[in-house]
């Protein structure tokens, strides 16, 4: 068992033919998952990699195939466009990797997205992966190992630190999902914290927050009201000054607000196992389901 | 990016918002003869610095003549700044904005920002206008309405007369008030605003709603559909490093501490930060070098970090994706002989060929220490630097 994504699941890639898609695509291949069929505009009737065929529009596409998921790669300014295709086409899962979405953008989209039958992923994220089934997204396959512990998580490489602590740790990943670093995205950490509580093989679940908003306390509420498993959380940005964007569009404290302690104190009072540092998630995973 | 508060009402006359008359100047005389031209009983001078807080500071003066206004101008042009937000280095101020007056019968705080909750943009009021907005809102909560517009929808006049009645405007002004939360609204969206700040909104002695001051935050995002963005950049505003950083496509923040910081990755950068002060040193800066991570990438970034003075050792730290450490550690290597790099370095490469990267790095004749973990290279590297 995993969450969103196995196997089975047939994936569209929109943009790929473009540099980062098709190499990403290829890659998402090469670990074997089920990529089915491409979208690029004007490049219908063609063939990636000589087997995908790919399509110019998703509709064309969903006459052919039966869609699970799509992976968007389609450029910022056009982004927000290919997610309400995708919406429209009703695909149920939209994994957005895209970076630099206006926001005023996504705030459409997200008002779309509520009145659909589409869950989406992202922007501005490395994607979900379901460990040996299904890679959807930027991230390296090879960290990844099946195993019994959900990773969450609102940045890239930081989530590829945990992961590979977990694998080496032998605690191994059911799914990983990288939620984005945007301030408005697609799902924030409960949408999946309510998955993974019902997934019988994830046995615990890491949270990978930062500065900027309050989804951190948000999911640490429904941790203490809705969860039976242990969460271990970690906070990214305690040393960053306020009012500046750390990187991601969402990775700031403004007004005052959406600092590290105080999304700590929070998620602490709320019975998640903070680890002080990223070098500690695993001994924290340990420590939360027992382990010596 | 932070804009001016002239560049800001601008924006809002474009969108059909009345501010008051006002002419920007950099020079005393300048500002004697505005005053001048304005022909106002009163008029304001205002410090043009990315900062707020300014009137606590001594960035806003009233002056009741020519020669008063160009007094204040020779005292302010020219003087560094000091507010709650500038930092105790404050900021140079080099123009300033002279306002005519207006007869204040009220005034109003009022903000549009976007609320990351709802997915939706939320109008902030109070009827404290001109007071510091946090202080209101941690001592007096029930004195702030928030708003929020659900995008589908769209701005609706219920919203609007909500924030009416909270505010205890008058039925004969409700005409004037809609139009301006209307236009407000409307600029917000179209020119793609993170924030629009106005503090104080007054109410004139001619009933009419004025911003008297205006703050707005632009989203970078999306200066593809505005190419007048770049035109507001006052580089003046930020810091030297930044805009070098930025110059060459590297994502560079400075802070106070001495150990410079070169990671992949917005998150793992600030992480390998708060480590860093875990283990007893101080961050220089946020840099996030990006994923590939090649020579010629590393060493745009080696002169960033080595031109702060206050830098000294570097602390790399890159999770190897999709390329390979082996090949990441020997751009490290090259990048630092080509600039022949003094400073001490530890290194954290993990991922596909992490062994052979470790190697290339103790045996590289540089003077780099290779770490195993996050945790490890900044122990490392703090003992380094502390001594």
């Amino acid at each position: 068992m995993s969450i969103l994504v196995n196997k089975n699941t047939n994936v569209l890639v929109q943009g790929i033919t473009g540099k980062e898609g098709s190499f990403h695509a290829q890659k998402c291949i090469e670990y074997g998952t089920k990529v089915i069929a491409g979208v690029t505009p004007f490049k219908g009737k063609t063939l990636f990699n000589d087997s995908v065929p790919v399509y110019n529009t998703i509709k064309e596409a969903k006459k052919e195939h039966k869609i699970d998921a799509t992976m968007v790669f389609v450029p910022a300014g056009f982004a927000a466009a290919g997610v309400i295709e995708a919406i429209e086409a009703e695909i149920p899962l939209i994994v957005c990797i895209t970076e630099g979405i206006p926001v005023t953008d996504m705030l459409n989209v997200k008002a779309a997205l509520n009145c659909s039958k589409s869950f989406m992923i992202g922007p501005n994220c490395p994607g979900i992966i379901t460990a040996d089934e299904c890679k959807i997204g930027i991230m390296p396959g090879f960290i990844h190992k099946k195993g019994r512990v959900g990773v969450l998580s609102r940045s890239g490489t930081l989530t590829y630190e945990a992961v590979n602590q977990l694998t080496k740790a032998g605690f191994g990943e059911t799914t990983c999902v990288g939620i984005g670093g945007d301030p408005i995205i697609g799902s924030p950490f409960i949408s999946f914290l309510k998955m993974f509580e019902q997934d019988p093989e994830t046995d615990a679940v890491v949270m990978i927050g930062e500065i900027g908003g309050t989804a951190e306390e948000e999911a640490s509420e429904y941790v203490k009201n809705h969860m039976k498993k242990p969460v271990i959380g970690f906070i990214a940005g305690k040393t960053a000054p306020a009012g500046k964007r750390m990187g991601h569009a969402g990775a700031i404290i403004s007004g005052g607000k959406g600092t590290a302690s105080d999304k700590l104190k929070t998620m602490e009072k709320n019975g998640i196992h903070i680890a002080d540092n990223p070098s500690v998630i695993a001994e924290t995973v340990k420590k939360a389901l027992n382990v010596y | 990016m932070d804009i001016h508060e002239y560049q800001a009402k601008e924006l809002l006359n474009k969108h059909g918002i009345k501010t008051l008359k006002s002419i920007l100047c950099f020079k005393p005389d300048e500002v004697y003869d505005a005053y001048k031209t304005l022909s106002s009983s009163v008029a304001a001078v205002k410090a043009q610095v990315h900062a707020g807080g300014r009137g606590k500071g001594g960035g806003v003066k009233i002056a009741k003549s020519a020669d008063e206004a160009k007094s204040i101008a020779e005292k302010m042009i020219g003087m560094n700044l000091v507010t709650a937000q500038t930092g105790k280095e404050g900021k140079l101020v080099k123009k300033v904005l002279v306002e005519e007056g207006a007869a204040i019968i009220k005034e109003f705080y009022l903000s549009l920002t976007v609320d990351r909750k709802n997915a939706a943009i939320a109008f902030v009021l109070s009827a404290e206008g001109g007071m510091e907005i946090e202080e209101v809102s941690k001592n007096h909560p029930e004195k702030i309405l928030t708003v929020s517009v659900n995008p589908l929808y769209g701005l609706k006049s219920y919203h609007i007369l909500e924030m009416s009645l909270f505010l205890g405007i008058d039925k004969n002004l409700f005409g004037g008030f809609s139009k301006l939360i209307n236009l407000l609204y409307g600029a917000f969206i179209a020119e793609d605003m993170s924030m629009l700040e106005i503090n104080p909104l007054i109410l004139t002695g001619s009933d009419e709603f004025i911003p008297l001051d205006a703050k707005i935050i632009l989203d970078d995002n999306a200066d593809f559909r505005h190419p007048y963005f770049k035109d507001l950049i006052d580089e003046d505003e930020e810091e030297p490093l930044e805009v070098k950083a930025k110059s060459v496509g590297l994502n560079y923040i400075k802070l106070d501490g001495n150990v410079g910081c070169m990671v992949n990755g917005a998150g793992l950068a600030m992480a390998t930060m708060d480590t860093i002060k875990e283990f007893g040193a101080a961050p220089a800066n946020f840099l996030d070098v990006g994923g590939t991570a090649d020579a010629k990438r590393v060493e745009t970034a080696f002169n960033i970090l080595l031109s702060d003075k206050n830098v000294k050792g570097i602390f790399i730290n890159i999770f190897g994706g999709i390329v390979k450490c082996d090949m990441v550690a020997e751009g490290v290597v090259s990048a630092a002989k080509n600039i022949g790099l003094k400073l001490p370095v530890v290194v954290r490469l993990e991922g596909t060929n992490a062994d052979e990267a470790a190697k290339i790095i103790e045996n590289s004749g540089m003077n780099f220490v290779s770490a195993e973990s996050l945790a490890d290279g900044a122990k490392k590297i703090s003992k380094i630097v502390n001594g």
